[in-house]
């Protein structure tokens, strides 16, 4: 019962280029439960998604439904408390913090609402920082932080300070960190949500830029008009799964057509 | 990576120039503060003469009173010997090498009218002297076996004597005249201070060495008294032969032995020799005979001062202060990253990687602590110097002292540093980011 699969067996068209595409991220029957000595709070429960290579995903949700916990457990930030996880056709399971390092290394972009440039450090440096990790060769670095600056259109300004440049050319400067490893996912968390709406537009059209290319994205926001640019809807409710195919028929179609899959939302 | 973790630590430095004085400053004082006193200690408690310490043996019999110990507290017997007891042993001449010695102070009156007489600490003693403890010649050398035996009217002066009386010329074969004699200057010492006076440690263990030094026969010859300590536990009768006769303790005497089996050889024959003069009536005590090598020596005449121990201790609680005050400061600014310590998380790096990013950065303080410490030691010194003079010799650095202030900076830093490095390393990486 993956939350792609939660559609109308209609769309036959659709789940045949779906097999052909192997996933990306798939998570089956996952949940998230933190616990204190007094409650026990379940972020997560029953979770299961799958995300194929080369997909936009928008993930939407209210405040406190679970987004930020799935993309933190999706981006191996953070341990789930039971269920499966396969990033890549890798099973997360069970792996330690330097192994999930490496992963999230090589195979995952972040891109933040805040940016999270580190302030003491140049455009250069900032880029440089997954690929020190990464240990890539000095020359490797410096042709990888180059291109990746240029894609951005900041290549000019690698001497630069985060400071010294607009919200919207700090997120490009995100955006440039988080390519710069040739990831194959790249998990943004409201990208565009400190900017105004003319740089939003912009980091928007970049990643739809990047997601042409082949980089598979997931994209949690709270913004419905860039939720609906995506390819696919994914609602999270008290941290459950709802998907939305991707044809326009299911979202106007509304509760009817999500009642007939099997939606967690129909549960809560 | 190790550049990498080292760029970041000099720029997180730089970010917060106060809070980084302030942590240098706290372990440069904590160091200054346990350099100072662990460079009396090692200076005082380390070998004086390293390449031959073991070889080197002082003598010492018990021929003291019958009722009474020399030392009740220890057991040790008298720490110098009587006249003729060292006459004795020279003549066995049982050691590889040996010199008996005492103090002597003779007023020198220079040839040149403008110096004017002054009195002099020399040392009576036999040319052995110059072999075992080998002091650097700047001209000529000690006196043979030959002038021991003649009473030779030589001299050795030191390099301060020889500059006063022959403005630092090579003065061998000079001439020059003490108490009323003249004699004939067969060598000149280059700088020579041993920081511990090891050979004679009855006269103040921090006094220089001598300015002149003269055969042990000649100066007996001249029945000249020693200037040092004299002990006596029943009176001498009067007049020099007397006295020479006596049970009275005023010489040292060093052997040079040079191998285990030869110190043991040297042992028996100091017990056969004590039982002979038990036969003779002297030695009324048990059998109480003593042959330190040098560092034993100094061990048993606790030659650091139990005041320099407890000043130790001292200031490693003090530098425990400043470390706690180091911890505290560091636990401040690693909290305050970490955000940056989350995005790092999220972007690939993993905790042990962290954990070396931060140590590296403690580490840089602990090297910058140790420079500014190594600095303040020397003004510390410096102050020891100044407030206690017979310190001079032993207050000042060596390179070991150097590199030890440093690996302690370093050691301190780092120690501080790993708790602060673990809490960050705690910070979950997910919680950080959203809030930054």
């Amino acid at each position: 019962m993956y939350a792609t699969l939660n559609t109308k067996s209609a769309s036959n068209e659709q789940r045949n280029r779906n097999a052909k595409d192997p996933a990306m991220l798939k998570m089956s029957h996952l949940s998230k439960v933190y616990r204190t000595h007094m409650v026990e709070t379940h972020a997560l429960r029953d979770f299961s998604i799958l995300v194929r290579e080369g997909e936009f995903v928008a993930v939407t949700g209210p405040s406190g439904s679970g987004k930020t916990t799935f993309l933190n457990i999706a981006g191996l930030l953070e341990d789930f408390s039971g269920g499966e996880y396969w990033l890549d056709g890798v099973d997360v399971h069970g792996m330690n913090d330097d192994q999930r390092s490496r992963l999230r290394n090589e195979k995952i972009g972040f891109i933040f609402q805040s940016f999270n440039l580190i302030p003491d450090l140049n455009l250069f440096d900032n880029v440089d920082v997954p690929l020190r990790y990464r240990r890539f060769p000095a020359a490797e670095r410096k042709r990888r932080i180059d291109e990746a600056l240029t894609r951005v259109g900041l290549a000019s300004r690698m001497k630069h300070y985060p400071a010294e440049l607009s919200g919207g050319q700090q997120q490009r400067v995100a955006i440039a960190r988080a390519l710069a490893g040739s990831p194959k996912l790249l998990m943004a968390d409201e990208p565009t949500g400190n900017l105004d709406s003319l740089m939003a537009r912009g980091v928007m059209e970049l990643l739809e830029e990047i997601n042409r290319q082949g980089t598979t994205i997931i994209m949690v926001t709270h913004d419905p008009e860039l939720a609906a640019r995506a390819q696919r809807n994914v609602h999270i409710i008290d941290g459950q799964v709802t998907d939305f195919e991707d044809e326009p028929k299911l979202r106007s179609e509304g509760r009817g057509a999500r009642d007939e899959g099997q939606s967690m939302e129909a549960v809560a | 990576m190790f550049n990498y973790y080292l760029q970041l630590g000099l720029i997180s430095l730089k970010r917060n120039p106060i809070l980084t004085a302030l942590m240098i400053l706290g372990i440069a004082l904590g160091i200054a503060a346990t350099m100072t006193s662990l460079t009396l200690l090692h200076v005082m408690g380390s070998d004086p003469i390293p390449w031959k310490s073991d070889k080197l043996h002082y003598v010492q019999l018990d021929n003291w009173d019958p009722n009474q110990p020399y030392d009740q507290e220890s057991g040790n017997p008298p720490d110098q010997v009587t006249y003729r007891d060292a006459q004795a042993l020279m003549e066995a001449g049982k050691a590889d090498k040996q010199a008996a010695m005492f103090k002597v102070a003779y007023p020198i009156q220079p040839e040149n009218p403008e110096v004017k007489p002054f009195l002099a600490l020399g040392r009576a003693t036999y040319g052995d002297f110059f072999a075992m403890f080998e002091p650097p010649f700047q001209y000529g050398g000690g006196w043979d076996h030959a002038q021991d035996t003649q009473h030779g009217r030589v001299v050795v002066l030191s390099k301060e004597t020889n500059e006063k009386l022959f403005g630092g010329q090579d003065s061998v074969g000079k001439k020059v005249r003490m108490n009323e004699i003249d004699y004939t200057v067969v060598g000149v010492l280059g700088s020579w201070k041993p920081r511990i006076k090891y050979y004679d440690l009855t006269n103040g263990t921090l006094n220089d060495p001598e300015e002149f030094y003269l055969p042990y026969t000649t100066v007996i010859e001249n029945k000249s008294n020693a200037s040092g300590n004299n002990s006596c536990w029943k009176n001498s009768e009067p007049g020099w032969e007397a006295y020479l006769a006596s049970e009275c303790i005023w010489q040292q005497f060093w052997v040079q032995l040079d191998s285990p089996a030869r110190a043991a050889e040297y042992k028996s024959f100091q017990e056969n020799y004590v039982n002979e003069q038990k036969k003779l009536g002297r030695f009324p005590r048990p059998m109480n005979n003593r042959l330190y090598n040098v560092t034993e020596w100094l061990e048993n005449q606790k030659v650091v001062p139990k005041d320099v121990e407890v000043q130790v201790g001292l200031s490693f609680a003090f530098l425990l202060v400043c470390l706690v005050n180091t911890i505290g400061l560091l636990l401040a600014k690693f909290m305050r990253k970490t955000g940056e310590i989350g995005l790092r998380r999220a972007l690939g790096a993993s905790k042990p990687q962290l954990f070396s990013q931060y140590i590296i950065e403690s580490g840089v303080i602990g090297v910058s602590g140790g420079v500014f410490g190594l600095l303040l030691t020397l003004v510390g010194l410096w102050m020891v110097r100044l407030l206690y003079e017979s310190y001079a010799n032993v207050a000042r650095l060596d390179w070991s002292m150097v590199a030890t202030t440093i690996a302690l900076a370093i050691a301190a830093a780092v120690l501080a540093g790993l708790y602060p490095t673990w809490r960050a390393c705690q910070v979950a990486p997910a919680a950080q980011l959203k809030t930054q």
